[in-house]
């Protein structure tokens, strides 16, 4: 089946329109299915993505040449028909669908099903073949309500007036997420950011997403930042750049977070479990609605989904693609 | 649940004290009775369940899922308690994230105490399904009978003083004579009745304790010397029928050294030294290396105590029967203890000796000559004063043998914990073998300056060769002088010695790597 498309180590290829997804080595035509680095590399000739990748891509590699392919257009390409879907990952990312021969192929890149207020949401999309990730594939990932984390978040700050919380969050989508969420939630007090993800908190509101009154957290005294919420990368929680701080609050914001222990390892005092993947229940039940004939599996814990799919009758494959998932982006 | 396991979770994941202290506190004041009172004995260890057995557990778990998933599940998680209440699949009409509210903590006691083993796992199924999986964690967690949150007795006992504002001291007081959940104790707290009378209980007595000797010399016509001796300090109390052992930290720690306990049948309060007698030492006082094979055990084996036997060396006596001797002058008291000492049992208590020395040099010289691997050095007593509880200023003195020092090399660095997250701040280092490699001897996390950590921290960064976790692998150019109360063989260490208290006395910057010292010469300070 679909003998046009080919899973290797290094992304998957496209035979009839010459063209890589996600590759991890440059190549000279590449469709990307989001901003965060293990899909979109720089060095690639050219590159097929949202308008919002591209400008990431753009920020992060300089500028590349590409071509934008606004959601449900059609672009053809070699015999193939493609289409980008929302993937409800982070702002810009797609679900690539393909079509070609009678068959249809949707690889997800990365997703999950539920709301963000930063990305138009996940369009299941029925298929004969669904290439999904598997970031959070064993049944004890199951991602509480976002709305009930982001609470325990503010009840820490409100308890805590002359301390600060310190949020790890990704610098591309988390952070920004967490900020958006927290003003659905009516916390409208600045919001200190890491000088790491200034500049992507601009790009997002450039594309109209709107985060409130941010401020730079360099340069700042502590005193000033007592009561206040800091979003920082992972990486600088327990780095020297935090000691600057009034006496913070250690927070993580990420699905990792579900296990004690991995929390406790990144001395996380306050784990929130906020993921941009899908959790067992939504890989399962996507799996179940797009009904696809067969399953490809990308990255994660794919030993158990596929597993699962055996156990459901559903043919499925892992297929191992080198350099995937950077643990900080759950 | 939700309460308590929301505070279960608080305690996991904070590190400093005061803050589990005050997460402690402000449950108290605000759980519902009698919740709060079997949270405090859950957290005090006081919580005497039949315990479930965790392949009851994973019976259970193996009835709700497909094991292949569950074993894929335990793999990646750890631990079993974890791994069930992260997994649990509830019935379709519960949603899987929401502790439903219709169970409280006492209820869920309720309900363990009066299971049988057989009945446990179905039992627990039910009210697994009320809950999210932060009360699953909590409920296995206390079903199979330890909550592991990283605090002790005293702690929980600490933040609950805290909460209403009682002293600590009082609590203790009053704590044995009372039992889950713990009524009287909290309508005492809140002023709905008087203190609880802990008389005709085996309460503990706050310690009195010494500071440390600052002063060049003291008045032996004022002061009196004993030796100082490296075991745990142990409180006894007998009311006649029942004997319990207290810790420092007054913790009962009656259980975990039966041979004493069970030695003293008399009616007073005892303070002394517990020690273990080694093989090696002819029967005498063991290193407190030996003692520590025999600390923090719940479950005591006979061979543990053949092996390592126990006894108490006395120092003082608090109270002869109904009769409070604190008040008395030191003097006083030692004599009282001297006369007390016939009625005891000879192979598990034995006085602790006062020291004849004419003068403080005298003193001295005698101290800088002990040689006994159970003296950790001298106790100075004002001989007018009374047992008061805490450390008064000029009533006890210790003045501990100098310490040992060795020059070693740092190897490994990890970043600490709280304010220290973000340094480099416990430190691994070793000595050089006749092979020319370096071993561990010790880690120390404590005797520098903050300027010094500073320095150290990066020098860390600098100088990192490997990166494992949170552990970095320097390169092998720093010495350390390391200052250490004594040493010992030790089987569990590669190098074969083990430090006791180990810490940081200067960076020798100036040292060369290869200059520092040997294993070899180590093992020659072995006491």
């Amino acid at each position: 089946m679909a003998h046009w498309i080919e899973p290797h180590p290094t992304g998957i290829y496209v035979r009839p329109a010459d063209a890589w997804i996600d590759p991890s080595l440059p190549q000279e035509r590449a469709l990307v299915t989001h901003g965060h680095a293990d899909h979109a590399r720089g060095g690639h000739g050219h590159v097929w993505a949202t308008r919002e990748t591209l400008a990431i891509m753009a920020l992060r590699y300089g500028t590349a040449s590409g071509t934008a392919v606004g959601y449900g257009e059609d672009v053809r390409m070699g015999g193939v028909t493609i289409r980008y879907v929302p993937a409800g990952h982070v702002l810009g990312s797609a679900q690539i669908v393909l079509e070609h021969a009678g068959e249809r192929v949707v690889v997800t890149g990365d997703y999950k099903r539920r709301p963000d207020p930063t990305c138009k949401p996940f369009e299941p999309v029925p298929c004969d073949i669904f290439v999904t990730e598997a970031t959070f594939g064993l049944p004890v990932f199951r991602h509480p309500d976002t709305g009930s984390e982001m609470d325990r978040l503010l009840a820490a700050l409100h308890a805590n007036p002359d301390r600060c919380v310190l949020v790890g969050a990704y610098a591309l989508g988390k952070a920004q997420r967490v900020i958006c969420e927290l003003r659905a939630r009516g916390h409208h007090d600045a919001i200190y950011v890491h000088g790491a993800m200034e500049r992507m908190c601009a790009l997002y509101q450039d594309f109209g997403v709107d985060m409130g009154e941010l401020r730079p957290a360099t340069g700042v005294a502590a005193k000033d930042m007592r009561g206040h919420i800091i979003v920082a990368p992972p990486s600088a929680l327990n780095d020297r750049w935090s000691r600057r701080l009034p006496d913070p609050i250690t927070a993580m914001a990420s699905g990792w977070m579900r296990v004690r222990q991995r929390a406790r390892q990144k001395n996380v005092e306050l784990p929130l479990v906020i993921s941009d993947h899908a959790d067992w229940d939504e890989l399962t039940d996507t799996i179940r609605q797009v009904a696809p004939t067969e399953t490809w599996i990308t990255h994660g814990r794919e030993e158990a989904l596929l597993h699962w799919c055996m156990t459901h009758q559903i043919r499925a494959r892992a297929l191992a693609l080198v350099g995937r998932e950077d643990e900080d982006a759950g | 649940m939700r309460q308590f396991s929301q505070l279960l979770d608080g305690l996991v994941y904070t590190r400093s004290r005061n803050a589990k202290l005050n997460l402690i506190a402000a449950y108290m004041r605000d759980a519902p009775d009698p919740d709060r009172g079997w949270a405090l004995a859950a957290l005090t260890g006081n919580l005497d369940l039949k315990a479930v057995k965790s392949s009851a557990i994973g019976e259970m778990i193996h009835a709700r899922t497909d094991p292949v998933l569950y074993e894929m599940s335990r793999d990646y998680v750890g631990d079993l308690a974890e791994t069930v209440a992260l997994l649990w699949p509830k019935r379709e009409d519960q949603p899987a994230e929401l502790d439903d509210g219709s169970l409280s903590l006492s209820a869920v006691i309720d309900r363990l105490l009066g299971l049988s083993r057989a009945a446990a796992p179905d039992a627990l199924a039910q009210m697994m399904d009320h809950l999210d999986s932060s009360g699953r964690f909590a409920l296995l967690k206390l079903a199979t009978g330890g909550l592991r949150v990283g605090i002790s007795a005293r702690l929980a006992k600490t933040g609950f003083a805290q909460g209403f504002g009682l002293d600590v001291d009082d609590v203790e007081q009053v704590w044995h004579a009372l039992t889950p959940p713990y009524t009287a104790l909290f309508d005492w707290a809140e002023g709905r009745t008087g203190r609880p009378d802990p008389e005709g209980t085996p309460y503990f007595r706050p310690f009195m304790l010494a500071h440390p000797l600052e002063a060049d010399s003291v008045d032996l016509n004022d002061y009196a010397a004993e030796w100082k001796w490296d075991g745990i300090r142990i409180q006894i109390v007998g009311t006649g029928q029942e004997t319990r052992l207290y810790s420092r930290a007054g913790d009962d720690i009656s259980d975990s050294f039966p041979e004493i306990a069970d030695a003293f049948t008399g009616h007073g309060v005892l303070d002394g030294e517990l020690l273990v007698r080694g093989d090696f030492q002819g029967g005498e006082a063991a290193s407190f290396n030996a003692l520590q094979q025999r600390l923090g055990r719940k479950a005591v084996t006979a061979k543990m105590m053949a092996d390592y036997p126990a006894f108490v060396r006395l120092y003082d006596l608090l109270l002869d029967g109904d009769e409070d001797l604190r008040a008395l002058s030191w003097t006083d008291r030692r004599a009282r203890l001297e006369a007390y000492m016939p009625s005891l049992a000879s192979d598990r208590f034995d006085l602790s000796a006062v020291i004849d020395a004419p003068d403080f040099e005298a003193l001295a010289d005698i101290r800088a000559g002990a040689r006994d691997a159970a003296i950790e050095g001298v106790m100075l007593k004002r001989r007018d004063s009374p047992y008061v509880a805490g450390r008064k200023a000029a009533l006890w003195y210790k003045w501990k043998r100098d310490p040992l020092t060795a020059d070693c090399v740092m190897m490994y660095a990890q970043r600490g914990h709280g304010k220290r997250s973000s340094f480099y701040s416990d430190y691994t280092f070793g000595c050089w073998t006749a092979e020319g490699e370096l071993h561990p001897v010790g880690k120390a996390y404590s005797g520098f300056t903050d300027e010094e950590l500073k320095w150290l921290d990066r020098f860390v960064r600098q100088n990192t060769v490997k990166r494992f976790g949170p552990v970095r692998e320097v390169e092998k150019t720093l010495v350390l002088e390391v200052a250490f109360d004594s040493i010992h063989d030790s089987k569990r260490h590669k190098s074969g010695v083990a430090m006791r208290f180990p810490r940081i006395a200067r960076i020798r910057k100036d040292k060369p790597a290869a200059e520092a010292d040997t294993v070899e010469g180590l093992k020659k300070l072995i006491s």
